[in-house]
């Protein structure tokens, strides 16, 4: 389908909503009736049709009003983006697998053509137009993984893999679930994930770098990830927690469902092959209770999930004060009728509500 | 076999480069371009031998950036299982072959200031692809490359030729020995070393740098072992509740392979630990080839590597 590219607001007005197709390929991140920690991968190599899993890197109707918020977050705070000095060739490894995939999934909206070294980029919906060297950083307005991760919808982490370890040594981080890339830079897989509670003693994370560490050319793997955002804030980055974290205390019964978000991050990962370095892009998608409670399987499951969470992961999400009149809210929605497995909406399968 | 597809290629030139060393170029059959890779990758070929399949892994030592070919360089070994003797006495050019995606488990640090590179014979192989990766980006590097002699030198006239400054050449049979203590005072910090050769080259830097104060960090090697042939033995399967042979010429995990059992690998040469399998119960004795598990694992038998260790005795009982 041609994508109808929206003109909205990811803060003061927030103009952002979803429309009925990207509600029902929204990526709903609960198997299941309940949630703990788990490795949770699997291949990234397509998926259902329309599904958030089909390409490589999904660009839906939000494309073009997210990079102007990512460039309004860059402008204020360059610090979002960084790359240490050896990771230069894995920048130019991230930007020919996006120019690459995004081409050859969407060739009505990417071109690309190369000729040896002398590469030319189109980018239609955001109106780019570039001709460069390939390897050559002076032929590009940013460096390679910035110039190619400003067109690119979530936030990219780049790693280096030496030691048996992976490091975060580059990245561009604008819409992330409150965390620092400047704060976590250099760090590693260990450092920067100290302050998960419960998952480091169920050596999730031990498993997780092991098979990161074996993620091979030709074979990306993909998981969900989630938490909540009130309102449909981008930019929840711990920079900013004086401007969202107020945000938080201005839910009330009569506007939790257009103002709470399930937020909901696609993570892939790929190794890169002339850096033999990892890049774990991290794609956030979000959508309001309203709208989740039009699919009435999510309805009964996301109430259940969040009435059961173990308070750790509540408090570490950041929503523990508001769960209560979250439950009130979700409560109205579960019938306490069956839910089938698997995160698809199966509206024509599962129960319609009471 | 868990991880990425294969990739169907076509073997378009063979060249013997001296008693010892050949060379296989391939092409994709399907035309399209190769993936690149980053200098220090192997990639493991399938080789068809009358009835097994042998997966060995070879470095690639083709020009990452080259999508139209990939080569390897492959050594005799006439004590070997077999699998370089397929590879000299079987394979021609048009031959059909089946390679995998490029793995890197000795690649550059590419924060290190220099990369000083010591070969041993075949152990050349990455460092060809490494260099020419170095050379692009404009790296400060070195080789000191030991080789019984000149006949056997292996890539030791191109490389002198293109790095006269860069390349050091020593030949066993002129007693001519790299004096790896000078070598090593005379570095710039922020030096990475890298080794690839016999396991005793392997060992004696590791333990030079060691005892010289470097840290480990900045000594990266790479030491396949061909799994060693043996006497034949019997293993039951718990989980895919089989009972298996292996052979006296084939590894374990070819044999599990042979029966249809998914066990992951990268290496096949004990290094990477990816093929760890549990031992759920076992009267004999192991004898234990890799240098993935800790000598405690080795000796408490919870632990195999299957594709390099073997089994001696009556029963052993794997968690596959």
């Amino acid at each position: 389908m041609t994508i109808q590219f929206k003109d909205e607001t990811f803060r003061d007005d927030y103009t952002f909503s979803n429309s009925d197709w990207a509600i029902k390929r929204f990526p709903f991140p609960f198997h299941e009736d309940s949630y703990m920690y788990a490795v949770n991968m699997e291949q990234h190599r397509g998926g259902p049709d329309g599904s958030v899993y089909e390409k490589r890197f999904d660009v839906d109707e939000h494309y073009v009003s997210e990079m102007r918020d990512r460039a309004m977050v860059l402008a204020d705070d360059p610090l979002r983006c960084q790359s240490l000095p050896h990771m230069t060739l894995a920048g130019w490894d991230l930007l020919e697998l996006i120019m690459v995939s995004k081409s050859e999934d969407y060739p009505d909206l990417f071109e690309l053509h190369r000729d040896g070294d002398q590469w030319h980029w189109i980018n239609k919906p955001l109106g780019i137009d570039d001709k460069f060297t390939f390897l050559d950083e002076t032929s590009l307005p940013y460096g390679p993984m910035e110039y190619i991760t400003r067109q690119t919808q979530g936030d990219f982490c780049v790693l280096d893999q030496r030691d048996d370890n992976l490091w975060m040594d580059a990245g561009i981080v604008t819409t992330q679930a409150d965390w620092s890339l400047d704060f976590d830079i250099g760090m590693n897989f260990f450092e920067w994930h100290a302050p998960v509670p419960l998952a480091h003693e169920k050596g999730i994370f031990v498993r997780a770098l092991k098979f990161l560490l074996n993620i091979q050319q030709g074979a990306p793997a993909r998981r969900l990830n989630w938490t909540m955002t009130v309102n449909p804030l981008l930019d929840t980055s711990p920079e900013n927690y004086h401007k969202w974290g107020i945000q938080k205390t201005s839910l009330t019964p009569e506007n939790i469902g257009q103002k709470q978000h399930l937020r909901v991050e696609l993570q892939t990962f790929f190794r890169l092959p002339r850096s033999n370095a990892l890049v774990f892009p991290i794609r956030a998608y979000l959508a309001s209770f309203d709208d989740l409670m039009t699919v009435p399987k999510w309805g009964r499951r996301l109430h259940r999930v969040i009435r059961d969470l173990p308070e750790e992961l509540a408090t570490y999400k950041g929503f523990i004060d508001n769960r209560p009149m979250m439950l009130d809210y979700l409560s109205r929605y579960d019938d306490g009728k069956p839910t089938s497995d698997g995160i698809w909406p199966n509206l024509d399968t599962d129960p319609p509500r009471d | 076999m868990s991880g990425a597809e294969k990739i169907n290629v076509t073997v378009s030139a063979v060249v013997p480069l001296n008693e010892l060393v050949t060379r296989f170029e391939f092409k994709r059959t399907d035309g399209a371009l190769f993936p690149t890779f980053s200098g220090g990758a192997h990639t493991v070929v399938e080789m068809k031998d009358d009835g097994l399949t042998r997966l060995n892994p070879y470095s690639l030592m083709s020009d990452p950036q080259d999508q139209q070919t990939y080569a390897i360089s492959v050594r005799r070994d006439d004590e070997g299982r077999g699998g370089s003797l397929f590879m000299h006495n079987n394979v021609k050019v048009g031959d059909a072959m089946v390679v995998s995606n490029p793995v890197n488990l000795f690649s550059l640090d590419l924060r290190a200031k220099k990369h000083l590179m010591i070969a041993g014979g075949i152990g050349i192989t990455p460092f060809m692809a490494q260099i020419k990766q170095l050379d692009r980006a404009h790296g400060n590097w070195e080789l000191h490359y030991a080789t019984r002699n000149a006949a056997l030198g292996t890539y030791v006239d191109e490389l002198t030729s293109t790095h006269p400054n860069d390349v050091h050449i020593y030949y066993d049979d002129d007693k001519n020995f790299i004096d790896l203590e000078n070598l090593l005072d005379g570095q710039p910090l922020g030096t990475h070393i890298y080794v690839c050769g016999p396991k005793g080259m392997i060992d004696w830097v590791r333990g030079k740098t060691a005892e010289l104060g470097w840290p480990l960090e900045s000594v990266h090697y790479e030491e396949f072992l061909a799994p060693q042939p043996g006497k034949p033995f019997e293993v039951k399967l718990s989980i895919s509740n089989k009972t298996i042979q292996v052979g006296e010429n084939e590894s374990l995990l070819e044999a599990l392979e042979r029966e249809g059992v998914d066990a992951p690998y990268l290496c096949r040469g004990g290094a990477c630990g990816q093929c760890e399998t549990s031992v759920i119960g076992y009267d004999g004795k192991f004898l234990h080839m890799d240098h993935w598990l800790e000598d405690d694992e080795k000796a408490s038998g919870t632990k195999i590597m299957p594709c390099v260790s073997r089994f001696e005795g009556k029963t052993l009982v794997l968690d596959r």
